[in-house]
């Protein structure tokens, strides 16, 4: 609206003007905003999978539950490893705000590195409660658990291909306005799946280990 | 051996020659009227050498004035499809009494009612309407394109390539048997092990991503884009809505996409969501879908109140009544459209509590609703109304309308709802809203904008003589309907006992019959106006006397739609320009910043499609294969940094030195 406002709208003799006749009038860039709905839509999807989790939360089919199953000292690991990359992502932004390619590319590159820690172990524990018996297709729990925490691994492995193309693009054509733009498109992208693990951290793991 | 097998299978997965339904003589003609015209249309391209044009101008174009024409396009074809599915369901109803079971076996009839609803919802009355808020937006508010050109493009052919898939399903393979919003625990793997449901799913998701891309962009360009004083409360009120059913859409298409994904986990992998034992809970789909379905219903209605609301005051020749209260009413509706979903099912039994709060919001909607039928009745009021075709189709509308809003307030009393749930009454009152409503105002805007987009007017004969019989077909075929559901005749029965019943049906299959001669009407309109496009043509840009600023461009308009950005000073904003004698601007032109044509919205699209149908026939091979491809052109993409290039004054000035003789000769 800023640049709306420049525009004046009436001449010296208080006629209305109906042609931006300067050329001064330049719509703004749209993208964060129109990333920023993306996000929210995405947060929509989420919220689904946490509904679904919270109705079949508890529908164990006479199988394993989250008490039984969750090992909260891997998980608390796994949970710091996604807070520690949330933290050098911010470092990488700040170096971009100051024009430190090579500053940007390490924190990048440690950014990925702990994205990569944390999708490992959740493969671990996945793994290893498939071989437990306790599978997504044992009961509506394990189902509604498997679909809400893989979603979010598959946004987060996705999030890291991202990561790695932006470090190609940023080593190739430096930080310019449309790289630094996409940088920051990832810096929210990354930050809200920080956000989300924080809900499925709560209200699948710590409140799924209540009796 | 066994290994070759393996590979057929991974390759082919569960296609085989038996997918082909070839022993079905109806599909089997259908398919060769398909395959005629469809060889038709490609040798008549191809012998005027027009497939370069197409692809240049049309396919790859982000233009979002030609990617509107492509939706509604893409709309009015679907919409011959899906009203084929519907006469068919009105014959073998009006016919399969007692002995006479009709022409239908009943797996074909639950194909055609599933197809019917799915093709009517997002592959007409979507694409429409998109169509018209990607085409008639941007110039409302002065913009030159939408924020994100290239999505927009990448959104039309997700659309366009979903609605492929269902037409796929009709020669290979079978559609859902589902009912539209294909409910487990029927649409689960046990009762639907076929491929029908998984079309279904895929082609939705498709176009679902489509959709919700279109919204973002919408949203963005409305409120980063528009001209130099137009205020939130300055904008056309058609814009208004626009924003709102985008709001809606962001906010609503993310549930369908979320519940899909489970119903295809359940198919796919043997979760248990939506199943009968092992926890599953059948009625959360049902809820969620609806958190998604009825929100749906107003992202189609609140843009239509948009076209009716341009329409009445263009016609009325005044400025619209309570504009305030129009905008405000759009809002409301847009919040308590969230807050009802339930009501599509009360029989749940979710108790008294539950059902009355979900009944009294239903009756809510009512009150916003009701004040802007009041708002066109006052704008009429003491108007000089001109009954041009657009205006016969709002009057059409208000009156239809009505009774179909007062039929969905009854519906809205839980314990009516009780007795009618998935009757026949049910049908005819969403019909009645969605045809009155959503349908005659669709056709109310291309006749409307029809002269803004292609600089001839149609013509008004056979749009008129189209408009009454939709009008009084529409009467004929859905009043019957009303009738039989209080009597307690339920919906998707393809063959009944009760021989008393038959004459109604018989009505409504006549009512059908004029709704065909209605759609035949508009075809004729279509090219009676090509051919006398001279007679009929429109040199001002301005037909009607619009109001708004789409009527101070061309017909059609240039490619940056605006010479010079508009200053905008008041809501009816191409009003107040003549009004106030303002001059067009002859001189002084610069470059124009524009976006260039890409190829790859077309190709990530037709990459999405393939992967899915792989999917759907589990060619596990092909869908890894698509699914890689797709992933790497998407970044590949994205290493495109030149992505706009500048229209040089030179080219301007004699675009807009053709227009200034235009218009000389039309007031010399």
């Amino acid at each position: 609206m800023a640049n709306a406002l420049a525009i004046s709208t009436m001449d010296a003799d208080g006629r209305p003007i109906f042609h931006d006749a300067t050329g001064a009038h330049h719509p703004e860039n749209g993208t964060l905003l129109g990333f920023w709905l993306y996000l929210m839509s995405d947060c929509l999807i989420f919220a689904c999978l946490f509904a679904v989790y919270g109705v079949l939360g508890r529908s164990y089919a006479a199988g394993p539950t989250g008490g039984e199953l969750f090992d909260l000292k891997l998980v608390t690991i796994n949970t710091s490893m996604l807070l520690l990359s949330s933290i050098t992502y911010g470092f990488a932004m700040i170096a971009m705000q100051s024009n430190k390619r090579a500053a940007v590319q390490s924190w990048l590159a440690i950014t990925g590195l702990f994205g990569l820690a944390f999708i490992s172990i959740e493969l671990y524990e996945f793994h290893h409660l498939i071989l437990e018996g306790a599978g997504p297709q044992r009961s509506g729990f394990l189902s509604a658990f498997f679909t809400l925490v893989g979603t979010h691994g598959l946004h987060v492995s996705f999030g890291i291909v991202w990561l790695l193309v932006l470090m190609t693009q940023v080593g190739k054509f430096g930080l310019t306005a449309a790289n630094k733009r996409r940088l920051f498109c990832l810096s929210m992208f990354w930050h809200f799946l920080d956000v989300v693990w924080i809900g499925v951290f709560t209200f699948v793991y710590l409140m799924g280990v209540l009796p | 051996m066994s290994e070759q097998l393996d590979l057929t299978r991974l390759i082919f997965g569960r296609l085989t020659w038996e997918a082909i339904p070839y022993h079905e003589p109806i599909l089997v003609w259908t398919f060769v009227a398909v395959a005629l015209v469809g060889v038709g249309v490609f040798a008549a391209v191809t012998r005027a050498g027009a497939w370069g044009y197409l692809w240049r101008e049309w396919f790859t174009s982000i233009d979002h004035k030609k990617i509107g024409i492509m939706y509604i396009i893409l709309g009015l074809v679907m919409l011959l499809r899906g009203f084929a599915d519907a006469i068919m369901m009105r014959l073998q109803q009006a016919m399969a009494f007692g002995d006479n079971l009709g022409y239908l076996p009943p797996e074909h009839y639950d194909q055609i009612f599933t197809a019917h609803g799915v093709i009517m919802i997002f592959f007409v009355a979507m694409p429409l309407v998109t169509g018209f808020m990607n085409y008639v937006m941007p110039l409302q508010i002065g913009a030159r394109d939408v924020a994100f050109p290239f999505l927009n493009n990448f959104s039309f052919w997700m659309t366009a390539f979903g609605a492929a898939l269902v037409m796929v399903s009709l020669f290979i393979g079978e559609f859902a048997k589902t009912g539209w919003l294909a409910y487990p625990p029927l649409s689960g793997i046990d009762y639907s092990p076929g491929v029908g449901v998984d079309y279904y799913i895929w082609a939705l998701q498709i176009a679902g991503v489509g959709t919700l891309l279109s919204g973002v962009n919408m949203i963005v360009t409305i409120v980063k884009m528009r001209a130099p004083g137009m205020t939130m409360m300055k904008m056309p009120v058609f814009t208004w809505t626009a924003l709102c059913t985008n709001v809606l859409i962001v906010a609503a298409f993310p549930v369908l996409t979320a519940v899909l994904v489970l119903l295809s986990l359940d198919r796919y992998f043997g979760t248990h969501f939506f199943t009968n034992d092992l926890g599953g809970n059948a009625m959360m789909y049902i809820n969620l879908i609806w958190i998604w379905g009825h929100p749906e219903v107003y992202i189609l209605i609140l843009p239509v109140f948009g076209i009716f609301s341009e329409v009445v005051s263009t016609f009325s020749g005044k400025r619209l009544f309570g504009y305030a209260s129009m905008v405000y009413a759009t809002i409301v509706i847009t919040i308590l459209s969230y807050l009802v979903w339930l009501h599509h099912f009360f029989t749940m039994g979710s108790g008294a509590s539950v059902n009355s709060f979900f009944g009294i919001t239903t009756m809510i909607i009512s009150i916003p609703t009701g004040a802007k039928i009041f708002n066109w009745l006052f704008t009429m009021y003491r108007g000089r109304i001109r009954f041009d075709v657009p205006m016969l189709w709002t009057v059409g509308f208000m009156v239809t309308f009505v009774i179909g809003g007062m039929t969905g307030v009854l519906l809205a009393v839980p314990p009516a709802d009780f007795a009618l749930h998935n009757s026949l009454f049910l049908i005819a009152h969403f019909h009645n809203v969605i045809i009155g409503g959503v349908l005659f105002g669709l056709l109310a805007g291309i006749n409307y904008w029809f002269p803004k987009a292609f600089g001839f007017r149609l013509d008004p004969f056979w749009g008129k003589c189209s408009f009454w019989f939709w009008l009084i077909g529409f009467w004929v075929a859905f009043m019957p309907l009303y009738v039989l559901g209080l009597m307690g005749v339920t919906r998707r029965v393809s063959h009944f006992d009760d021989p008393s019943l038959q004459i109604w049906f018989q009505i409504a299959a006549f009512g059908a019959v004029l709704i065909a001669i209605g759609i035949a009407c508009m075809l004729i309109q279509f090219y009676v106006s090509i051919r006398n496009r001279h007679a009929l043509r429109d040199e001002s840009g301005d037909p009607w006397h619009g109001r708004t600023l789409e009527w101070s461009t061309s017909s059609p308009p240039p490619a940056y739609n605006f010479a010079f950005t508009p200053v905008v000073h008041d809501n009816d904003a191409w009003y107040d320009m003549k009004n106030r004698g303002h001059q067009r601007p002859l001189t002084g032109f610069n470059p124009i910043h524009m976006p260039k044509n890409t190829a790859a919205g077309f190709v990530l699209a037709a990459m999405a499609t393939v992967c899915a149908f792989a999917l759907i026939w589990q060619m596990w091979l092909i869908a890894g294969i698509a699914f890689v491809t797709l992933i790497v052109s998407t970044i590949v993409h994205t290493f495109n940094y030149q992505r706009d290039y500048h229209i040089p004054t030179e080219e301007v000035v004699v675009i807009e030195e053709a227009r200034t003789r235009q218009l000389a000769a039309l007031n010399g």
